[in-house]
């Protein structure tokens, strides 16, 4: 292996495992009580749901905007397969319920990913944009309908298997593996159509298949997102899987960076954390959010990390080797 | 260059936010103050409700702090915004228990967030009582958990003796706001009880959530020429579904459940000679009805609505309950809220074995000259 | 000009409409004919229904026009367009409330502010993005709806405002079928503003420049127009449109409350899509068609389910038809 890579990996791995290591201190000293781990659970999620979305509307550069309702399927469908488990009576440790729930939740929202994106990804921009918002209210006004799932009244009696632990590592293991997708062949070839679809065209990439790929493959991690999200939350209402969930999704990811993952964590951090450290002002939060969104679009259009990602490798190099290094998921200039 | 530099400043902040929130926990309820907490929308499309039941604790809580505490200690509500959002609840619950110190709440407020919190609730034996969550599944297998208000079935059945007996109807039709638990909820209970007493629901249409538009269900319902015509909704929609069957000429009767409270306000043309079931009536002779009036109307300005009575009462069951216990240990609250009996605005209090209200009277109102005025009461 | 030939209960029933429209690129004729033959009292409920349909169907079409002729002329959906309709109608309440302004004013006032807004809200979010790539001028869009819908929650309180009724109330009975004066005001004024629009955009300049910057803004730029004041006023014709369709929405529906103009706008989109994005006429007819289908969806099937089907009907068009009904097909050059 290259000698820098292997380097990178090696400080990136440190950083993960020293940043629980602090976590676990924390709750275990109980200097971080039930109220903050439910916030740090709840960011873990979101930063899955920004880094899921990235997939589409970063890589890919399409405006996904009904990301809640992949979230809703794999939230209901993992929630629906582990209620029928544990009624069966086999006696599975949580975690292992816990991942073949998320893995249902992911399948099923990833199929749908294909049904719904094979017809209408060969609309562009604006069109798709508002395609995927009808979908999302389709399967949202589905649920509420569906009387087996609790329909408006929601779904009740799903078991809490997510803790910090899981949902922390499990954040990791999707963040290594949207990052190595992006690093691939097939994720290069995802950000050359967005590049220019019609020289991707040209150039011998089957646009069509790696767009639905792209959006299946969102729909898949978003479904998982969805699973955890049932699973802490031990309750579904339709009525939570909305079009302002998915802007507000969309807008953590824009903040953050199309096509930036470390971007769309920071970003997703930021966004689920600042909210409830302000909540006195929890009026304006969203009038804020929409200036800022204005703001950013006007000056800086990119999002804060464009479409590089931070890498922990470059900032110690620079701030403490003083070398300059530039690192982006497509490998080239940021 | 720059951009390496915002970035881990960013992490830097939010590491530092992180140690900073985790530093501000205070301890348990401190010895002079007793912390109750209260969970409910005060911003958004719910707000009405959350701050109608948070306006009538508040009040209960400064009545009581007035006649001299609790157990010789004053009493503190801390309010937070669930937003209608079962997240933000559960937030707002923990929020409460850890960095707070509360000792019980009162909310959620609607049902949906009271589902939402309720696992964790029952873990904590955190003994919470809400004012206003309707829904069966909040106090089933649910020790610590009772609720003020009587529940959507309940209130469902006692709009349909209504019917049936005093007002002597045949027919009906129902008109649901589907995507709303509450209204599909009563709903349901009207049609059971109704039909089990010979009437027969001759139609049943429904709206979304965001319609406005009622035009094509009524001209359905006006079609069928129903007697009565029970809509089981919040203001917001029964209001303008009131103006549109008055403009289309249907001169049924329409009939609704507690949510309407507060209708006369804006649509008293359109709700005159319409009943709705609720919790107390505003001319109730009663002492305790008419001092909670007027001492709302001084503090606020305005007329409360049922869910600021239930918020009121919610306050002082709990609030007795501690008196009772001579303590702030959960399981004494717990076990003093079971054997509470208290005569409240909304009626007398005493919680079955589920933790819900025993034998509530059902109030029937009569909309009369833009008045709430009291019809007769029901008991199923 | 509109025919409506007599109605004869007992035997077969005549219903024909014809609607002269004219196509922003040429001066062509279309007629629409509806031919209904039954009898008795399920006509007239069923025409009762068409009513209800046409009432909603003319509002949908007032604020289709503003999406439509917005986006054929810088192909931008300006999602805030729905807020224009729900500030058009808070501030009639105002009017109407605080000043007792008669209803001619009322309507004059408002527009006119409204348009101004329209304006204004282009110059200040929409024109620096005029080059940029529609990704970030969508967002911005939706960046400037989600603000305005904020802003009128903190300046006008969630609790919804009780519009006066503005017209005379009367209720008059033909063939059967009952009809309001306020229904007959809407379908009346709608069409008549409409037709008004399509004339000054067929029969005179500025209209003329409209229809030129739409095709092709370069060469329109050659041949002398002043784009930037076009695009202006094209904002400010769809605004004052827009605020003229809450206005009457409001006066129908009672309620005024700050996310009043999402479904409506949502729907109204849609109604432009359906007809032919950046053709007024079309915006006209998908207004009336989904308020048909919509209210037709609510009293002959489902009405948990209408809205649904009014997003089917927009993820079908778009994949068969993304030009829509009067819509021309055009590839894209490589």
């Amino acid at each position: 292996m290259d000698k820098n890579k292997r380097r990178t990996y090696i400080i990136n791995a440190i950083a993960i495992i020293a940043l629980y290591l602090a976590f676990f201190i924390l709750i275990q000293t109980k200097t971080m009580n039930k109220y903050l781990i439910g916030i740090a659970i709840l960011t873990c999620i979101m930063i899955i749901m920004a880094m899921s979305l990235n997939i589409v509307a970063g890589f890919l550069g399409e405006m996904a905007l009904g990301h809640a309702g992949f979230m809703a399927i794999g939230a209901y469908s993992s929630a629906s397969f582990s209620i029928a488990l544990f009624k069966t009576g086999v006696g599975l440790p949580d975690l292992v319920v816990l991942i073949l729930a998320m893995i249902v939740g992911g399948t099923v929202a990833g199929i749908f990913g294909i049904l719904i994106g094979t017809p209408t990804l060969r609309l562009r921009g604006d069109y798709l944009g508002i395609v995927t918002i009808g979908f999302s209210e389709i399967i949202r006004i589905f649920f509420v309908n569906f009387q087996p799932t609790g329909g408006a009244a929601g779904l009740t009696g799903i078991t809490r298997l997510v803790n910090f632990n899981n949902a922390y590592w499990i954040t990791i293991v999707i963040a290594i593996l949207i990052f190595t997708f992006g690093r691939s062949k097939h994720g290069r070839a995802i950000i050359s159509i967005r590049e220019d679809e019609i020289a991707s065209e040209s150039a011998g990439v089957p646009t069509t298949r790696f767009k639905v790929l792209a959006f299946s493959l969102a729909a898949f991690f978003g479904g998982m997102g969805g699973a955890l999200y049932a699973h802490y939350l031990a309750f579904l209402e339709p009525s939570k899987f909305n079009f302002m969930f998915s802007i507000e999704m969309f807008v953590i990811v824009v903040l953050g960076g199309l096509g930036s993952l470390t971007g769309s964590i920071i970003s997703a951090i930021v966004l689920t954390v600042l909210p409830e450290m302000l909540r006195g002002f929890a009026q304006y939060r969203l009038l804020v959010y929409s200036l800022v969104l204005i703001i950013m679009m006007i000056f800086r259009p990119q999002g804060i990390f464009g479409r590089t990602e931070f890498s922990l490798t470059g900032a110690i190099d620079l701030l403490i080797l003083r070398k300059n290094t530039k690192n982006s998921v497509d490998g080239g200039e940021a | 260059m720059k951009k390496r530099a915002v970035s881990v400043l960013l992490v830097a902040i939010f590491v530092a936010s992180i140690f900073t929130f985790a530093g501000c926990s205070s301890s348990g309820s401190s010895d002079d103050v007793i912390k109750i907490g209260f969970i409910g929308p005060t911003t958004g499309d719910a707000a009405i409700y959350g701050s109608s039941a948070k306006d009538g604790a508040m009040l209960a809580v400064e009545e009581i702090n007035a006649a001299g505490g609790v157990n010789g200690k004053q009493v503190e509500l801390i309010a937070y915004d669930s937003k209608a959002d079962q997240t933000e609840a559960i937030n707002a619950y923990n929020r409460l228990r850890d960095q707070d110190g509360v000792v019980a709440v009162i909310g959620g407020t609607l049902s949906g967030e009271t589902l939402a919190m309720k696992d964790i609730m029952v873990q904590d034996k955190m003994p919470v009582l809400t004012p206003t969550a309707t829904a069966v599944d909040v106090t089933v297998n649910a020790p610590n958990i009772f609720r003020v208000c009587f529940l959507d079935s309940y209130q469902g059945a006692a709009a349909a003796n209504f019917s049936a007996d005093t007002l002597g109807a045949k027919t009906a039709a129902l008109l649901i706001g589907a995507g709303n638990p509450y209204s599909e909820g009563v709903a349901a209970a009207y049609q059971t009880a109704f039909t089990a007493k010979g009437g027969t629901i001759v139609g049943s249409e429904s709206y979304g959530l965001q319609d406005n538009d009622f035009s094509a269900q009524l001209t359905k319902i006006k079609e069928l020429n129903p007697e009565i015509v029970f809509v089981p909704d919040y203001v917001q929609k029964v209001g303008p579904i009131l103006q549109k069957a008055k403009d289309m000429g249907i001169t049924a009767k329409f009939i609704g459940a507690d949510g309407w409270d507060g209708v006369q306000v804006d649509y008293a043309d359109a709700a005159q000679g319409n009943y709705f079931t609720n919790h107390y009536a505003a001319d109730s002779p009663s002492a305790t009805v008419q001092n909670f009036i007027t001492a709302y109307n001084a503090k606020y300005s305005k007329v409360p609505n049922s869910f600021s009575a239930l918020g009121y009462d919610a306050a002082y069951v709990m609030t007795d309950a501690i008196k009772a216990a001579g303590s702030t240990e959960s399981t004494a609250i717990i076990t003093a809220l079971a054997a509470t009996d208290y005569p409240g605005v909304t009626g007398n209090l005493k919680f079955d074995a589920n933790g819900d209200p025993k034998d509530k009277e059902v109030t029937i109102i009569k909309i009369d000259g833009g008045q709430l005025k009291f019809e007769t009461t029901v008991v199923n | 000009m509109k025919q409506l030939l007599s109605i004869n209960r007992n035997f077969s029933l005549n219903f024909i409409l014809y609607l002269k429209t004219g196509d922003i690129e040429e001066d062509g004729l279309f007629y629409i004919h509806f031919i209904i033959i039954e009898g008795g009292d399920n006509v007239n409920l069923f025409l009762q229904q068409v009513i209800n349909g046409l009432n909603i169907g003319s509002i949908y079409a007032l604020i289709a026009i503003g999406y439509t002729m917005v986006y054929g002329i810088i192909k931008l959906i300006n999602f805030a367009h729905g807020e224009i309709m729900m500030f058009g109608a808070y501030f009639a309440f105002i009017a109407a409330t605080s000043f007792q302004m008669p209803v001619w004013a009322i309507l004059l006032l408002v527009m006119t502010i409204m348009a101004i807004v329209g304006v204004a809200i282009e110059f200040v979010a929409y024109r620096p993005l005029r080059n940029a790539p529609r990704l970030s001028a969508l967002i911005t869009a939706i960046g400037v709806s989600l603000f305005l819908q904020n802003l009128a929650l903190i300046i006008f309180k969630p609790e919804p405002k009780i519009m006066p009724k503005l017209f005379p109330e009367m209720n008059f009975n033909i063939g059967g079928i009952d009809i309001s004066s306020t229904t007959l005001i809407t379908i009346g004024l709608s069409l008549v503003f409409m037709v008004l629009l399509d004339l000054y955009i067929r029969k005179t300049k500025q209209g003329r420049a409209m229809r030129a910057v739409s095709e092709d803004k370069d060469a329109a730029i050659l041949m002398g127009v002043n784009v930037n004041r076009t695009v202006s006023l094209t904002f400010a014709l769809g605004s004052a449109l827009g605020a003229l369709g809450g206005i009457l929405y409001s006066v129908a529906y009672i309620q005024i409350y700050p996310t009043m103009g999402v479904m409506p706008g949502l729907k109204a989109f849609i109604a432009a899509v359906l007809g032919g994005i950046g053709i007024v006429p079309g915006a006209m007819l998908g207004g009336f068609i989904i308020g048909m289908v919509e209210t037709l969806t609510k009293a002959y099937l489902s009405t948990t389910w209408a809205d649904a089907i009014v997003f089917a009907i927009l993820i079908i068009v778009l994949l068969f038809k993304p030009t829509g009904i009067l819509g021309k097909n055009t590839r894209e050059k490589v």
